[in-house]
């Protein structure tokens, strides 16, 4: 919906510019130009895309997913106290963020899911809890260790090293978690 | 360290190859089962890149990108974001494809290895589709009052914007 407003306004500014500025023919040759660049871009990227998406699954296959997720159970009761009694609730956690960690995204919305109806159980009602606020924040925040479709961009576009900015995402993803998380603690005491 | 991150796109297949073998999983099977979930992306990304593309170019031939971009990049050159970064930054809260199509892009017509491609990658990496998520998550949850979670969701979207400007510049 938001998208769907943005983009007619997008059209409707070139078209209201293009008057203003007499760039009419050139707002029209720019139209055909970004169909084809869409196509072209789509191919450009495709290799890189396919390729770490095949290595993901390899990956998920093998039980890394699996082991990873143990690792985690420890951080994971600190942020989410609930989940030491709720064996459910646990293993929902751990495979959402295991998944979003490793950038299998396909696999951390259902686990996520699975997450959230079990911390609404527990909680009750139709008012988020604390803990829920928290599983969201931590699911729009995206913790990426391997941010592997942006890796794919990356490397199908001809980056030199398409893994050379992995220190700058993991700082920066560590960045707007630790924001999002204190941000949720902050707001929820102010409103209560 | 440099060195090891040069390596990765050998040894990062390769090791994840090496453990799978090791536990007896069917290796190439997994590999284009992979490949084609990697196409159905595509797939899902080509549609929103035709729609939004050519609306991105006709806004910035028109000149009301450059117009806007100037009107803000005095605000985003003080906070250190290269301003070139703008409509991805407005994009990736509510659409995913659409935020991919547009930091591809940048990345293609900037060059993947520019300020402004690496830029855009790192922004891309870490931070999500929050409406998206917010949507999924409590809708499936059956929530109503969903309180203060949209809230610090963008502010740490902000945060990351932010961080990835920051860090591109540190590292780079």
């Amino acid at each position: 919906m938001a998208v769907g407003m943005v983009w007619t306004l997008t059209l409707l500014t070139a078209a209201a510019f293009a008057l203003l500025t007499g760039n009419g023919a050139a707002v029209a040759a720019a139209a055909a130009e970004g169909m084809s660049a869409a196509v072209r871009l789509t191919l450009t990227m495709g290799g890189g895309v396919m390729f770490y998406s095949a290595v993901m699954e390899v990956m998920d296959g093998a039980g890394l997913t699996a082991s990873l997720s143990r690792g985690l159970r420890p951080v994971l009761e600190a942020l989410f106290p609930s989940s030491r009694k709720d064996r459910a609730l646990s293993e929902a956690l751990s495979c959402n963020v295991c998944a979003n960690l490793l950038g299998l995204g396909n696999a951390a919305t259902p686990a996520g899911i699975r997450a959230a109806v079990r911390l609404r159980e527990l909680s009750g009602g139709e008012t988020a809890s604390d803990e829920l606020c928290r599983l969201v924040v931590l699911n729009t925040a995206s913790v990426q260790l391997l941010p592997a479709t942006v890796a794919a961009l990356r490397a199908g576009l001809g980056a030199a090293n398409p893994f050379d900015i992995l220190p700058a995402v993991w700082l920066t993803s560590a960045c707007s978690v630790a924001v999002g998380l204190l941000c949720e603690r902050w707001f929820a005491r102010r409103k209560g | 360290m440099r060195a090891l991150l040069q390596l990765l796109p050998a040894l990062l297949p390769g090791l994840v190859g090496a453990i799978a073998l090791r536990r007896g999983c069917d290796v190439f099977s997994a590999l284009t089962a992979g490949a084609r979930k990697g196409l159905a992306l595509l797939g899902r990304i080509l549609p929103s890149l035709v729609a939004l593309l050519p609306a991105v170019y006709m806004l910035r031939a028109s000149g009301a990108l450059d117009a806007l971009t100037e009107l803000v990049s005095p605000a985003l050159t003080w906070l250190g974001i290269p301003a070139e970064t703008l409509p991805l930054m407005l994009l990736r809260p509510f659409s995913g494809s659409g935020a991919l199509s547009l930091g591809g892009e940048l990345m293609e017509t900037y060059g993947p290895d520019t300020t402004v491609g690496r830029t855009a990658a790192v922004m891309l990496g870490s931070t999500e589709t929050t409406f998206y998520v917010l949507t999924v998550y409590f809708g499936a949850a059956g929530i109503k009052k969903t309180r203060h979670a949209a809230a610090a969701a963008l502010c740490a979207d902000m945060a990351g914007f932010l961080a990835a400007a920051w860090c591109v510049k540190a590292f780079f």
